[in-house]
């Protein structure tokens, strides 16, 4: 085998099966599920609390990871998907939060 | 030596070109995500733009507070504007629709389940047992690309009813930085549609089956879960978190 064919077949090695049909099915129904809490949340006294936002803030990261590993593969995919995407994700998240520091949204202490 | 022989075309099963990098790895499929990756810092710049202007408008109307046409008055509940002084005519509601957002948020994170099985459609083309999946396969991008327009139709009727309330892009601070996160989504969106509508043209002119259509549906399904995605985060950030 040459060596172009042994890095491709490696490559395709390190490419797991993707999710089956039932797994898909309990992902959408997970997404419709925190999607319709998120929404019942903000009609409830609980809006008003100091806890409102990272509750919502937490069930739309799960949201995010659940689409990201499991529509778009990335559990199951090469490690270079993987990098380049959560390398890319680390990088906007810190220019979110250079904007909001920069613009007093968010102080230190 | 294995770079150049993999940096040139190399030949698949079915007499199909595709083209590796040096990782073994599909170069679009390379480039699909790093295009991903820079669109997520190009979206965290206009969601950041939207949350720093966040609650500096100075006039109305405003996404989740009861304001007033004449004065700068601001409440939470039309009764605490008029307490405060604003006659009953100049009251303005608050602008985000959550009833109708929720509606278009179920469309989209849907129209991704059907993008998942028109893949897993053309994936397992001619494997046995799949038949019913490949048959759906047409079914399923049609209906990701009408859950698509469905989304635009939304955006389009929020827009409209916005504009109608008098919140153009040029308002205020909220409406510039409002539209132009959601339209540029939008346009995103409109794209993808575009991209789908395409795809279906191919498979039913001449099918859709073997590496390389997989290739271009795994490559259309990365952008479209993509879209997805950066609405998930527009979703809370802008139209539930006050």
């Amino acid at each position: 085998m040459s060596d172009s064919a042994a890095i491709v077949d490696r490559a395709h090695a390190d490419h797991k099966a993707h999710p089956t049909w039932k797994q898909y099915k309990w992902v959408a129904l997970w997404l419709t599920v925190i999607t319709a809490v998120e929404v019942w949340v903000y009609y409830t006294p609980f809006r008003e609390s100091p806890l409102f936002a990272p509750t919502l803030l937490a069930m739309s990261a799960a949201k995010f990871a659940i689409v990201v590993m499991f529509y778009m593969h990335l559990k199951y995919d090469h490690w270079v998907f993987r990098r380049l995407f959560v390398g890319s994700l680390v990088a906007a998240m810190g220019i979110l939060m250079a904007l909001l520091f920069l613009f007093s949204k968010l102080k230190i202490g | 030596m294995a770079t150049a022989a993999i940096a040139e075309s190399s030949a698949a099963p079915h007499g199909e070109h595709t083209h590796y990098t040096t990782t073994g790895l599909e170069n679009r499929k390379i480039a699909m995500w790093t295009l991903i990756g820079s669109e997520c810092m190009i979206f965290a710049s206009l969601i950041s733009t939207y949350l720093v202007y966040k609650g500096r408008s100075k006039v109305g109307p405003w996404p989740h507070d009861w304001g007033c046409k004449t004065s700068a008055i601001v409440g939470k509940t039309a009764a605490a504007v008029q307490a405060a002084g604003c006659a009953a005519a100049d009251v303005m509601k608050p602008v985000l629709d959550i009833p109708i957002t929720s509606q278009s948020t179920f469309v989209l994170l849907m129209s991704s389940l059907a993008m998942v099985l028109a893949l897993e459609g053309v994936e397992n083309h001619g494997k046995p047992g799949y038949d019913r999946w490949y048959k759906g396969s047409r079914f399923w991008l049609a209906m990701t690309a009408l859950m698509g327009a469905a989304f635009l139709g939304y955006q389009a009727y929020e827009f409209t009813s916005f504009v109608h309330e008098g919140l153009t892009i040029r308002t205020n601070l909220f409406g510039s930085s409002f539209f132009t996160l959601t339209g540029f989504h939008g346009t995103h969106v409109a794209v993808g549609v575009l991209w789908l509508v395409s795809l279906l043209a191919i498979d039913m002119k001449r099918g859709l089956k073997g590496a390389t259509d997989v290739l271009l549906v795994d490559i259309a399904a990365l952008y479209w879960h993509f879209v997805d995605v950066v609405w998930i985060a527009i979703f809370t950030l802008i139209y539930l978190i006050q």
